[in-house]
């Protein structure tokens, strides 16, 4: 009976958000624009949350409290300075600059934004390419999530193939029904929805245990070293590489990116800017808490869950239990259909139509769109079956693969003298050398490349310096070609 | 295009926020006040703090400044006029 009533939230859940979607499809217009940027036309709000349920996916929600759980609350640190601060800093410096570059010249991604200013199809498809290679494990990531997730909420009743199936089934229902509108509505929905219900839960189970205080004393009872700042698995190394890696991937992420594209005034990415670390410390503090006293509480987590729900399950009722774990698969969709959405902007505007057919109609574009978002959500179901880490492993792989985008980009954004050689030097050796360490460790016939050195330091960290050397110092040894034109970045009134 | 000098003591403002946001000094430090380790009250009141200064810098005009345009050339509407309504979703 529990059994059937937490599905029946959940799938309900899905379903309501599903409806949602489709309301604002109706509203919508059939241009390019609008599926992929709502033309433009998002107020403080909606951006706010479309941008912040984005970042509301199975790395926070199930990550996050479960790296807690093992490892102790500074993981709270890490994701508040990184997305609270260093993003919101990112959130001027490079999304302010982009929307008034994108808002004068007609841009919707990243790759087509850089290959106009250096007049190179092979720099647009590049990051495109890029962007997509490391969108695969993030979205991968959700479903890792959802399949974790409710085999935590059943105690293995679903196994975890069915749910990453049914996160998958629903985040292709959703992009090919709904565009950037519909997505962008449930975001607002689910983000306001979750943060409620993340401190109902919080509250919920802090006073079954006896209050903020109780909870901490069994925490630091059960696990000592919880409570002193720093140490274990949290090393200077790792608390700096982490907070950096990760900060400069978000802004290179193609939904967030994009979304640097679809405010509709600067004064709406102002009042954004100010609200992000508010909104980041209410979402990060009760959740990734909640992991921590985990530690002290008697609750057994077993292989392969993740801890959110076991605690759920244990001190709130059942059906409360799965609608915030509905809530939590519902913003894990909203992040997959933001990101398969923006990956198939990326595919059809800086792949398909410059490198393989310049003639397609719209017609076929948009189908192809939608065939290349339920094949890429397929594969990376498919992928999700074997695990190949935790959560937060996946995604901080995915996280440092899109930071080595970051520094060429601000080169090009801030720096005239950036030429198109510096750009694809500046992205292909870092890229390619991520790559060979990330895939060292998949491949077994080779030897494993190390991911960290020194104690914690990601070598990620270090090809992003390398990036960013790269893109300076071949740019200074190359001369700009006659197609690029360094004016179409300038965005000065005078 | 004028810029206050003023404008250029928010480049140290931002590094000092985003350094100090993880509690450095608190380090290996473990005292518990008010139900929850000290340093992550650092963190909540620091991240406080961040939120009064994006406003401020915002709201100051530096914002517009620091991208080369002038404060009320960009907007659809000027600096700290009065609109009612709020956002349209």
């Amino acid at each position: 009976m529990t059994l059937g009533l937490s599905l029946g939230v959940i799938v309900g859940y899905l379903l309501l958000a599903l409806a949602v979607g489709l309301v604002a499809y109706r509203a919508s217009e059939t241009t390019a624009e609008d599926y992929y940027l709502a033309s433009r036309s998002f107020g403080t709000v909606v951006l706010l949350f479309t941008t912040f349920a984005t970042l509301l996916s199975a790395f926070t929600f199930f990550g996050g409290p479960n790296l807690a759980f093992a490892a102790g609350p500074e993981w709270l640190i890490v994701m508040g300075t990184l997305d609270g601060v260093l993003f919101a800093v990112l959130w001027y410096v490079i999304g302010y600059k982009q929307w008034l570059i994108g808002n004068r010249n007609g841009y919707v991604t990243l790759g087509e934004m850089l290959g106009d200013r250096f007049g190179s199809v092979g720099l647009r498809a590049l990051v495109a390419g890029v962007s997509l290679l490391w969108l695969f494990p993030y979205v991968m990531l959700q479903q890792m999530g959802a399949g974790e997730a409710l085999v935590g909420l059943t105690d293995g009743a679903v196994p975890y193939w069915g749910g990453a199936a049914l996160i998958t089934l629903f985040m292709i229902l959703y992009v090919v029904l709904a565009g950037m509108r519909g997505v962008a509505w449930t975001d607002t929905i689910q983000g306001l929805f979750m943060l409620s219900v993340v401190w109902l839960a919080a509250a919920w189970v802090v006073s079954a245990v006896g209050g903020v205080g109780a909870a901490t004393g069994a925490m630091l009872n059960a696990r000592p070293d919880f409570g002193s700042f720093g140490g274990g698995t949290y090393s200077v190394g790792l608390i700096v590489s982490t907070a950096i890696t990760i900060a400069f991937g978000v802004t290179m992420f193609p939904q967030i990116n994009q979304r640097f594209f679809v405010a509709k005034s600067g004064e709406t990415l102002k009042r954004s800017f100010a609200l992000w670390p508010v909104l980041v410390l209410l979402l990060f503090v009760p959740a990734f808490m909640l992991g921590a006293w985990a530690a002290g509480m008697p609750v057994d987590v077993p292989e392969g869950a993740n801890v959110l729900p076991v605690v759920l399950n244990e001190y709130t009722p059942a059906w409360f239990a799965a609608l915030v774990i509905a809530g939590a698969m519902a913003a894990m969709m909203s992040s997959s259909d933001s990101m398969l959405l923006s990956g198939a902007s990326y595919f059809t505007r800086d792949l398909y139509r410059p490198v393989i057919n310049a003639d397609a109609s719209d017609r076929r574009e948009a189908w192809i769109a939608r065939v290349g978002v339920a094949a890429f959500a397929l594969l990376a179901f498919a992928a999700s079956l074997f695990r190949p880490g935790t959560l937060i492993e996946v995604g901080s792989t995915a996280f440092s693969g899109f930071a080595l985008l970051a520094l060429p980009v601000l080169c090009a954004l801030y720096w005239d003298r950036t030429t198109r050689t510096g750009m694809i030097a500046g992205v292909l050796v870092p890229q390619v050398s991520y790559l060979a360490v990330v895939l060292s460790a998949v491949v077994g016939f080779v030897p494993t490349l190390p991911r960290t050195v020194l104690g914690g330091w990601d070598v990620a960290l270090g090809l992003m310096v390398l990036s960013g050397v790269l893109t300076v110092a071949v740019s200074l040894l190359t001369v700009p070609t006659a197609e690029s034109d360094a004016s179409r970045f300038v965005v000065a009134s005078d | 295009m004028q810029r206050p000098l003023s404008d250029l003591a928010w480049i140290p403002t931002f590094a000092l926020l985003v350094a100090f946001a993880v509690p450095w000094p608190l380090w290996g430090v473990d005292r518990v006040v008010a139900g929850l380790p000290v340093w992550i009250w650092w963190h909540v009141g620091w991240l406080g703090l961040c939120a009064v200064l994006f406003s401020r810098f915002a709201r100051s005009g530096a914002w517009e400044r620091g991208m080369g345009l002038r404060p009320e050339a960009d907007d659809d509407r000027c600096d700290g006029a009065v609109v009612g309504g709020g956002d349209r979703p």
